[in-house]
């Protein structure tokens, strides 16, 4: 029945002995190859949201279709990279990383799952750190460890549940990179938590915006109609920057506080928003395709105007 | 220059030691002349009697015989007088079979409830009333079933050996941290190899500290035990020494003792620091 790669349908969790459901009636969905960000203030169950994703938890309602399955359980189809790194300290990174292939092949020589290990270590930048103890490497270092062990599992998807939120400002912009150019050579799907905006505008296509929980909702899912090709240096010359970030400071700030849903406002078909001026772009072709209904072009600035 | 403070430490020590020694001496020391006794008498009741010598050995004595015991520590002079090293030996001997059995024991089974919380509650309350028992009293029950001396020695120490262990390895296993076993779970990893791999290494800091505790019990526990049973090992050469009144010897033994506790401490401590991570 359902065409898009990951579909979240009516999703709720509400856990035992509190009376509200943190989340509830969820519906998005993600293409395949495509950057979906998930945005919203801490209690709003976005970490949630991942962990029954990856089968960590489960849902008291609803249910994800993953490529044409439901998410039954952990899987070595969607790797997780943690927000906490979560790097064995007693292992080296190479072993952190062999680790993680050998349980993806089982079968596989020690010389070959080795190979392959240090071939994604290699990928983000640390070739020569292989024997090195998490505890000997920086806070950057250990992200990107985390990273090369979920990458080499060659996985359908990788879910970042704010992985660069621990690193300080420079560290997560090289990381930020980082991530673009490993998105750019494999063309992975990615699902991603953050609360940094600017970090939303950097990788994602579209931007999923969740309410203040207990009770947390999809307001809307915002469409970046920045160019493929992002820098973070040219990032804020783009003529939609601005609009695109105001639209999500104005959500974070004023409206995931109070929102009420909007006369027409379907909780299944939560409207794809464009920030900016009129002439905006079309909207990117998995967006298009995803949709099956043509989606409702809604202009909250437009309508905050008149 | 200014000393190290290492050196000064050490210094100090000496002092310390040297300090007490001299005190010791002068506290046990004979003072007054021989008294105007009948010799017959004063034969009969020793120099404790007659120079005022107290019948507390001085550290002069103690040494005397502590060099004995080191040039000759093995001399068999039949069942009861056999070298305080055969005697260090069987009690040594005692704490590592009942150890090594309470370790057998206590690290699955500390696994067991560490992983599963029904089995942790389930068996909580046997572990709180059987963990502040002394082994000792585990001594009558063990000789009327086992109805040989030396294994129940063996099986006190075993008793007491396992809580620790038990504690501590349930308590670590428990406490692993989540987002290493989430990592895990999305890897598809095994339970088995998830044990080995994830949780035993993570636990293993935690699970030595629990072995280094017991040992050390284990320790204090065999002098008592060994004093009950007798035979042989170095509780019952203290309570033979009592028994000749040869408080030298037993200061000797005390020595022994000490250092021996202190060679097994520091050996667990040495295998703690190998297994231990920096986070």
């Amino acid at each position: 029945m359902s065409r898009h790669f990951i579909s979240v349908e009516a999703l709720k969790r509400q856990f035992p002995g509190t009376e509200k459901a943190v989340f509830e009636d969820l519906w998005f969905s993600v293409e395949k190859g495509e950057f979906v960000c998930i945005i919203g203030h801490s209690g709003c169950g976005k970490t949630t949201v991942l962990n029954i994703l990856a089968g960590l938890d489960r849902p008291s309602e609803g249910a994800i279709i993953f490529d044409g399955k439901a998410v039954e359980g952990p899987s070595l189809d969607r790797a997780v990279v943690f927000q906490g790194h979560a790097l064995m300290p007693w292992m080296s990174v190479l072993d952190n990383v062999l680790f993680a292939v050998q349980s993806r092949w089982p079968s596989w020589s020690r010389a070959e799952a080795i190979e392959h290990a240090r071939k994604y270590i290699a990928m983000v930048g640390l070739a020569g750190a292989e024997k090195k103890r998490p505890a000997q490497l920086s806070g950057g270092m250990k992200q990107r460890v985390g990273i090369a062990r979920a990458l080499s599992i060659e996985p359908k998807t990788l879910l970042m549940d704010e992985p660069f939120s621990a690193l300080d400002a420079l560290t997560r912009g090289t990381l930020q990179d980082e991530v673009l150019r490993l998105r750019a050579a494999t063309s992975l799907t990615v699902f991603m938590i953050t609360h940094d905006v600017d970090e939303a505008i950097l990788l994602a296509d579209r931007i999923v915006l969740m309410t203040n929980g207990p009770g947390a909702r999809i307001a809307e899912i915002l469409v970046n109609t920045l160019p493929k090709e992002r820098t973070r240096e040219t990032l804020h010359q783009q003529a939609d920057y601005y609009p695109i970030r105001n639209h999500l400071l104005d959500f974070l700030v004023r409206r995931s506080k109070d929102f009420a849903p909007p006369p027409g406002w379907d909780a299944r078909r939560p409207p794809h928003v464009y920030a900016g001026p009129e002439k905006t772009g079309p909207a990117p072709a998995a967006v298009i395709g995803a949709a099956t209904t043509p989606a409702p072009r809604s202009r909250p600035f437009a309508a905050a105007a008149s | 220059m200014q000393l190290s403070f290492r050196l000064r430490a050490a210094i100090l020590s000496v002092a310390l030691l040297a300090a007490f020694l001299v005190a010791w001496q002068l506290g046990t020391m004979g003072g007054g002349a021989a008294q105007d006794i009948d010799p017959e008498y004063a034969k009969l009741m020793g120099q404790t009697a007659v120079t005022g010598k107290s019948a507390m050995p001085g550290p002069l004595d103690v040494g005397r015989i502590l060099w004995g015991h080191i040039t000759d520590p093995f001399y068999y002079k039949g069942p009861n007088d056999q070298g305080i090293g055969t005697q260090l030996a069987y009690s040594i001997l005692r704490v590592f079979i009942g150890f090594g059995l309470a370790v057998v024991v206590a690290v699955p089974l500390g696994f067991l409830i560490g992983l599963s919380p029904l089995f942790r509650k389930a068996l909580d309350p046997f572990i709180q009333v059987m963990r502040p028992v002394s082994p000792l009293a585990w001594m009558p029950l063990a000789l009327y079933t086992i109805k040989d001396s030396n294994i129940s020695a063996v099986f006190v120490i075993f008793i007491c050996s396992i809580w620790p262990m038990l504690v501590n390895t349930a308590f670590a296993v428990a406490s692993v941290r989540k987002e290493w076993l989430s990592v895990a779970q999305t890897l598809e990893v095994g339970t088995f190899r998830k044990i080995f791999r994830v949780i035993l290494p993570a636990a293993a800091p935690t699970i030595l500290t629990g072995m280094r505790i017991s040992v050390s019990i284990a320790w204090l526990v065999i002098v008592a035990a060994e004093m009950l049973v007798g035979g042989t090992g170095i509780g019952y050469f203290v309570w033979n020494e009592w028994n000749n009144l040869s408080i030298a010897n037993v200061i000797n033994a005390i020595l022994f003792i000490g250092v021996i506790g202190m060679l097994l401490d520091q050996m667990l401590g040495f295998l703690t620091r190998l297994v231990t991570y920096p986070e």
